[in-house]
């Protein structure tokens, strides 16, 4: 066990109907780092991210086998308590969903299903978590207006927003500059960076540049398949397996 | 050169068959509205919206229809607030509770669509046979339980449908935050479905308000204003249908004024009901 281990996977499958997604996911997540699943569309990286928080429950085709450890708790235990899970667990999804409400709704969601309803405090939480992922100044005169409104790169900024306001001490992140513009993706890239201090994160990517910026730690998939994990700088600079080598080098096609 | 062609051609086909559908169905609109309107209107009075029938109204006397206004409306009114309570939680909970478990849930959608099929003087029998084990007479109640009945698989399958559009990503949003099954369908998918499930009441009110077969043996007829839930009420249905079966031409004109008031009725609700689903349709996401 690396020191300061987060999440724990031990034998992960998965099945979708009859195709093995997941081969056999052995790997330790790091805690409080930046940890980046690498590899091109379709080995698996965002099936792997949606285990974590158990989404895959969404999906009757799915079969799920193996563990998955956050602390000591089984994640995948069927006894477990899963919407304090998902709590603790903040995600980023690919393209923003923001809810069908306005934007100060959004952020006082998780609030109010925990049960916190003093007008007060969450007037404060919504200016703190909003000035986190700086969307704040963009949105304060306006906040009672729908989420659906806002562009596209400050719905995904909003939901990062929102994912923060429950209090996590995980960010799953899938892909999630995929459907930004340029700037946008360099803002919320950027967030990723400063959170990282004080969030676990894991964030699924195919973009080499990117997770080159940003990991600190990265695990490299392919067809289903964890090829190789380690601290950012090994994988980059000295990479053991010669598929890891070939896509960080570029010539993978 | 030739495929050009006939690709053009076969452009112009299904465009020429669209045109033609949609002023068939226009036309057939128009006619139907206008033909009530020419024969409804110069009946129509105001002594006929607010009178009950009087001595010899059917036979062309004073009076008015206001008996089966009013229980058209206590009727269909009671029935789709008695149908939503049991449609709306059904629905959500298809949609929502039991994503897992696709095979239940088609099962059910195939029973509520065999349902929807089987015709309105069923459900009357069917209703009719349930009064006479249960000791009821014709009342407004045993007619609101039959319609009930009636408009409950419309209104479940309408909501299902709407409910199926739903991203999944909403949903993931919402359950990583936390949410529990029923908060997710209570605070997410409705305020995201709201106009299409308000388009489903509505559909089912229109069947309620507009069906004669169902209510024809459960909740009577009567000339009075019912004053209580035991008492046998009058159908706008039903109205134009004795009205119609008369052979004084003018209390068949009456008829089709009571035709005019029923489509009134509908249209209001309809319009209504829309500037309500406007208010929510600014926070759907697409």
């Amino acid at each position: 066990m690396i020191n300061g281990t987060k999440i724990n996977i031990e034998n992960l499958n998965l099945f979708i109907g009859n195709n093995h997604i997941l081969k056999n996911i052995n790997v330790e997540i790091p805690e409080k780092q930046l940890t980046v699943i690498l590899g091109p569309s379709g080995c698996g990286k965002t099936t792997l991210l949606k285990s974590l928080n158990r989404l895959t429950d969404l999906y009757p085709e799915i079969k799920i086998q193996g563990k998955i450890f956050n602390g000591d708790e089984d994640i995948l235990h069927p006894k477990t308590e899963i919407t304090e899970l998902r709590k603790k667990m903040g995600l980023l999804a690919q393209t923003p969903y923001p809810l069908p409400m306005n934007i100060y709704d959004n952020i006082t969601y998780g609030l109010r299903i925990s049960g916190r309803r003093k007008k007060r405090f969450l007037n404060k939480r919504v200016e703190y978590y909003l000035r986190q992922v700086s969307l704040w100044d963009e949105v304060k005169d306006r906040l009672k207006d729908p989420a659906s409104a806002l562009s596209i790169g400050q719905q995904q900024r909003l939901c990062l927003a929102r994912g923060l306001s429950v209090d996590p001490d995980i960010l799953l992140a899938d892909e999630p500059t995929s459907a930004l513009d340029p700037i946008s993706s360099r803002e919320v890239e950027e967030l990723f960076v400063k959170l990282k201090q004080r969030y676990t994160i894991v964030m699924v990517t195919h973009i080499l540049r990117q997770a080159k910026r940003v990991a600190d730690y990265v695990i490299f998939m392919y067809l289903g398949e964890i090829i190789e994990h380690g601290p950012a700088e090994q994988i980059f600079e000295h990479p053991k397996n010669a598929l890891t080598k070939s896509y960080i080098q570029g010539t993978y096609s | 050169m030739n495929r050009q062609l006939l690709r053009k051609s076969e452009e112009l086909f299904y465009r020429v068959l669209m045109i033609i559908s949609t002023v068939i169905i226009i036309i057939a609109l128009l006619a139907i509205i206008i033909s009530i309107l020419v024969k409804g209107l110069p009946s129509l009075s105001w002594s006929m919206i607010t009178q009950i029938p009087k001595g010899g109204y059917y036979f062309g006397k004073e009076g008015g229809i206001l008996n089966a206004i009013i229980g058209s409306l206590y009727l269909s009114g009671g029935a789709t607030l008695l149908a939503l309570a049991v449609s709306l939680p059904l629905a959500l909970y298809m949609n929502v509770h039991k994503l897992k478990q696709k095979n239940v849930v088609n099962i059910i959608r195939f029973f509520l669509d065999l349902l929807w099929g089987v015709p309105s003087i069923v459900y009357g029998a069917f209703g009719f046979t349930l009064m006479v084990l249960l000791g009821l007479r014709t009342s407004l109640l045993a007619g609101i339980l039959t319609v009930t009945l009636f408009i409950i698989p419309i209104m479940v399958r309408s909501m299902d449908e709407v409910l199926k559009t739903v991203p999944k990503g909403l949903l993931e949003s919402a359950f990583s935050l936390g949410s529990t099954r029923s908060e997710t369908a209570f605070r997410v998918m409705l305020r995201q479905c709201i106009p299409g499930i308000i388009t489903a009441i509505l559909l089912a009110f229109g069947r309620a308000i507009g069906d004669a077969a169902a209510v024809l043996f459960t909740a009577g007829y009567t000339d009075y204003i019912p004053t209580s839930l035991s008492q046998p009420t009058a159908t706008l249905p039903l109205s134009v249908f004795f009205q119609l079966s008369s052979p004084i031409p003018e209390v068949q004109n009456r008829a089709y004024a009571s035709a005019v008031v029923l489509t009134v009725i509908v249209l209001i609700i309809s319009i209504a009901s829309r500037g309500f689903s406007m208010k929510y349709q600014k926070n759907k996401i697409k």
